[in-house]
């Protein structure tokens, strides 16, 4: 992992951490892609995604599904 | 009279609902009952001598100069100290009065110097004119015994006191008392052999005084004056205006010679302040016309190239081309800017609007950053808005305060005077902080609680108190059912009250004993008001949103938001911190925290701007670095902010400068980012520009030039200028126009202008239809999200962990004579006091280390190491150290990490494990940062020299 991916991983788990003790599925998993959207630069959000392309490597669970959560909406209908 | 001052009535006002009406010299006078007769006189127009009574503080009744008749009295009674009475009739002029007033003014005048007007005082000793009004004309006791030869103490860098001119009324050592709270002064001696001292019969320089000015403000004669006022003269006009230091935003008022600054005098009229200040806005304001003052716009290729002086023209257009050049190459997010909270709201709404407008990405982000954008964020999930509840004023009626991670009487000295002031009235007070700050305990004020907590518990311990409110059934449900979302309510509920969260769970985490947190919790819960004041201590954390979520369900659980004496108050560093967050400063957010993301809002921008916003948010500041290491951001423009010492991880932040290609620095001096730019553009000063500042209270106050700017143009006008270069013009006549379109674009500002601000003085946001004169206290029966919403802060540890290696955790903070990097106070005798960053280190782990006090020792974490002098001193717990970061040299953010609170990116700054030693010499960071520095010094001056030539 290169420091960037490693920098962002780090900080989606962070985010990850906090919204995982919210009561329900969507809303911790929905929490953390929701976040990613509001406050990631564009570039930020495409280096996760490259990230979660090469196997996702050291995100937490949770984190992991917010992000595939976001690659799922960027796949054409 | 020094025609300049403000009105002064003698006593203090009096609000009482009941009123009196009494007669004063035949006139129908009618003032609130408890109001003294002199303060009747006085604000009704009638005169009447003074000398130790001022308005500011309570009566004292030593002077006998204000001496009254009234009818059906025996006796001449001071009208200082006689209240007002239904029917009373007084009589302030008679025959006896006079006589009365002038054998008084007689023998105050025997031991007075006759030339203290004349030649080496103010021209504003008040002596002279009472002498006059009563009519003194002779002194026929010259021969007396006299204190004409006293020993004038010069040793304070601002002010002087001469004995020989002082009538030991007191005021001074009330002020000292009553006002600031120090305690610095008294009276020693009886009689002919009374007089003031400082602290141990000590010269004011090594007393415990903290040069407030308070003594300066409230001496009736020149014994107390400022030394700039002896050099120039009494001041001849008089300019309003807001300090530039901290997030209390005093009201000054600017005292002119001409065109010169003779001196800053706190404005009573200054609903902030009520004419109380501290050393820096006091007196530290010299930094304006420093000789470092860097007045030329520069340009050079590369850093290691000398700088050439230029026309405004071509730094602007360089900066314009390089910036269309950059963006060419790697694309349209290449390029960003950073504002400071130490600029006005004008200038951040502009840089904002230049870099949404003209730059065409959202790539803009201010130094709340990096100290509350936490608060934004917390606050506004909890209660809907990014702002603290209440005003100043407020704490006049809270029973119980917290204060936490916040050290008022350092770093917002005037509100923490205030606050020390409420404690001696019998105000409680919970301190949760790691450190032993000065309300823990200092002469006459000791806090009820200190939570002495370990650094980067925060979340641990408002869980714990959380955890007793709820379970031992001192929550306030029947609030929380009518105020706030239930089910939410109910999920905290259930995670808050799990054994988990008690404070005996929490004991081992936090380090504090557990019945200290459940006293401290039933005192808070339990208060009739209870508040809650806090700081940089909460917000600078991995979990610092997580703190202030924690710090809202607190208050929310015991009712303790929407009402006067109560709130949620986050005290801001400085003193714009609040309004660059308003303006829209945040790359997520326009004015008014609205998202970019949100079409309507951005629509209305865009149809009042003229161009097409992008709807992505774009880098915040530790991401622009991070982007500058990857190289998908390779151009800056930063106003007013000294990222290069200010941000955490020096060599990270230092690494990205090197890395840009362009980076153009706006500031009033080649300040340590400048260093690193390739365009410098010279800034002004508060004193040389208009514009508003808005302070902790959602203040929003006037800043007035009182002198012209030293580089020529205002630094809205060069950000216009900068963008008009890059194609997209923005055309003011003046900053009120600026401040025109903000109300026009954002609703919490719809009702502010130039012109209601100075009808009103200042004006509190939110301030629309609905509250055309502004709001004091928010959230009065519903919050501003509708129901206040309960977060479960589950604590979840940094990863700063102190290891065999780094076994000390250091946190770091202010200290009352400098600001911030220091630029500014570094730049006055402020230096006096603090001359350098030192390193707190308790007794214990000093010994385990050889390191004595005053000692070099080297501080070395996980980002780089440095040297600094130690402190040992049991402020600090063992196991933690603390230290300043207002030197560049000392390089205390060389130490700190790039770890970061979870939502919103703002530094870990308060948690960094360390280790210390002896040390021989400096670090090879602090050599290399000295020979980088001196070649770069090197390097302007040559621009300098050149010019001249």
């Amino acid at each position: 992992m290169n420091d960037k991916h490693h920098r962002l991983v780090s900080m989606a788990n962070q985010i990850s951490q906090f919204f995982e003790s919210r009561p329900t599925e969507e809303e911790r998993v929905g929490g953390v892609a929701d976040h990613i959207i509001r406050f990631w630069d564009p570039r930020m959000r495409k280096a996760i995604l490259e990230h979660l392309a090469a196997g996702g490597d050291g995100l937490r669970d949770n984190a992991r599904r917010a992000i595939e959560r976001l690659a799922a909406a960027q796949q054409p209908a | 009279m020094n025609p300049n001052k403000e009105a002064d009535f003698g006593t203090p006002q009096r609000h009482s609902t009941r009123l009196v009406t009494l007669s004063i010299d035949g006139h129908s006078v009618t003032v609130p009952a408890g109001t003294s007769v002199m303060h009747a006189a006085l604000a009704s127009g009638i005169d009447i001598p003074k000398l130790c009574a001022t308005d500011t503080l309570e009566a004292f009744g030593s002077c006998r100069v204000c001496l009254v008749e009234i009818e059906n009295r025996k006796g001449y009674p001071a009208s200082c100290t006689t209240p007002a009475e239904e029917g009373m009739k007084v009589h302030t002029q008679t025959a006896k009065l006079g006589d009365l007033r002038r054998g008084v003014m007689e023998l105050y005048m025997s031991d007075h110097p006759a030339d203290c007007r004349d030649h080496a005082g103010s021209g504003t000793c008040e002596m002279h004119g009472v002498a006059h009004d009563v009519g003194l004309t002779e002194v026929r006791y010259e021969s007396g015994r006299t204190h004409l030869a006293a020993k004038v103490d010069a040793s304070n860098p601002y002010f002087q006191f001469d004995p020989a001119k002082c009538i030991v009324c007191s005021r001074c050592v009330r002020a000292c008392d009553d006002i600031q709270g120090t305690f610095a002064l008294t009276v020693e001696g009886r009689a002919f052999d009374s007089r003031i001292v400082v602290s141990a019969d000590e010269p004011f320089l090594d007393s415990e005084c903290v040069s407030c000015g308070a003594c300066v403000q409230a001496c009736p004669t020149d014994a107390l004056v400022e030394k700039s006022v002896v050099e120039m003269g009494a001041p001849d006009r008089v300019i309003s205006t807001t300090c530039a230091y901290c997030g209390v935003g005093c009201g000054f008022r600017a005292e002119m010679k001409g065109d010169e600054l003779v001196r800053m005098v706190p404005e009573k009229a200054a609903k902030a302040n009520h004419g109380h200040s501290c050393v820096k806005g006091r007196f530290a304001w010299t930094y304006a016309t420093h000789q470092d003052r860097m007045t030329k716009p520069m340009i050079r290729e590369r850093i290691t190239d000398p700088w050439r002086v230029v026309s405004w023209d071509e730094a602007l257009q360089r900066a314009a081309t390089e910036f269309r050049r950059i963006q060419d190459k790697y694309g349209r997010g290449a390029i960003g800017g950073i504002t400071s909270s130490r600029c006005s709201n004008e200038e951040t709404y502009l840089v904002q609007k230049m870099v949404r407008a003209a730059f065409g990405n959202n790539n803009v982000d201010t130094c709340a950053r990096v100290c509350h954008s936490p608060t934004g964020y917390g606050l506004k999930t909890t209660i809907g808005e990014s702002a603290g509840t209440q005003d100043f004023d407020s704490i006049d009626r809270a029973d119980v305060i917290i204060v936490m991670g916040a050290n008022p009487t350092d770093a917002h000295p005037v509100f923490g005077s205030r606050l020390k002031q409420r404690v001696r009235e019998g105000m409680k007070v919970i301190v949760i902080d790691p450190r032993a700050i000065d309300l823990v305990r200092v002469p006459n004020v000791e806090a009820a609680y200190h939570l002495a907590t370990k650094p980067g518990t925060n979340v641990a311990i408002l869980n714990a108190l959380a955890h007793v409110v709820v379970t031992e059934g001192l929550a306030k449900e029947a609030y929380v059912r009518e105020r706030c979302e239930w089910p939410a309510y109910e999920a905290w509920r259930t995670f808050i009250s799990d054994p988990a969260q008690s404070p005996e769970a929490m004991e081992a985490v936090t380090g504090v004993p557990a019945a200290q947190v459940r006293g401290a919790a039933r005192l808070y819960a339990q208060a009739g008001n209870a508040a809650i004041y806090y700081g940089l201590g909460v917000t600078e954390h991995s979990q610092g949103s997580t703190a202030v979520m924690g710090i809202a369900n607190l208050a929310m659980v015991t009712g303790n938001v929407g009402r006067i004496g109560v709130g949620i108050n986050p005290l801001r560093g400085q003193n714009n911190v609040q309004g660059s967050c308003d303006m829209g400063s945040f790359p997520h957010e326009l004015p008014g925290y609205r998202h970019i993301g949100d079409d309507v809002v951005r629509k209305q921008f865009e149809d009042d701007w003229k161009v097409t916003l992008d709807p992505e948010p774009g880098l915040r500041i530790p991401n622009m670095f991070d982007a500058a290491h990857d190289g998908s951001f390779r151009a800056l423009y930063c106003q007013g902010e000294d990222i290069a010492q200010s941000d955490p991880n020096t060599a990270h932040v230092t690494a990205a400068l090197r890395a840009m290609e362009c980076v153009v620095v706006q500031d009033i001096f080649l300040n340590e980012t400048a260093k690193y730019a390739h365009v410098f553009l010279p800034g002004t000063s508060f004193l040389e520009k208009d514009g508003t500042f808005t302070n902790s209270e959602r203040r929003v106050s006037r800043i007035r030039k009182v002198m012209e700017p030293l580089c020529g143009m205002a630094d809205w006008e060069v950000t216009c200028a900068l963008s008009k270069a890059l194609g997209y013009p923005m055309d003011y006549a003046h900053p009120s126009e600026i401040m025109d379109e903000i109300a026009r674009l954002t609703p919490t500002f719809t009702g502010v202008s130039y012109k209601l601000i100075d009808e009103l003085g200042s004006i509190q946001w939110p301030c629309n239809e609905a509250a055309p004169e502004g709001t004091p206290t928010m959230h009065i029966g519903e919050f501003v999200r509708g129901k206040g919403q309960f977060i479960v802060t589950e604590y979840v540890p940094t990863d700063e962990k102190v290891t065999r290696r780094y076994p000390l955790l250091m946190t770091t903070g202010r200290i009352l004579s400098q600001y911030n990097v220091g630029a500014q106070t570094r730049r006055t005798a402020n230096v006096a006091w603090y001359a350098e960053d030192l390193l707190e280190i308790h007794p214990h782990d000093a010994e385990d280390r050889g390191i004595r006090d005053g000692d070099a020792v080297g501080v070395a974490s996980r980002a780089g190491e440095t040297v600094l002098r130690a402190r040992v001193t049991e402020r600090v717990q063992p196991g933690v150290v603390y230290t300043t970061f207002h030197f560049p040299e000392a390089g205390s953010n060389v130490l700190t990490t790039e770890n970061s609170d979870w939502a919103t990116n703002c530094p870990e700054y308060k948690v960094t494990a360390v280790q210390v030693s002896r040390a021989a010499q400096p670090s090879d960071w602090q050599k290399q940062f000295q020979r980088f520095s001196d070649e770069q010094v090197g390097l302007a001056e040559q621009a300098t020299e050149a010019l001249a030539r």
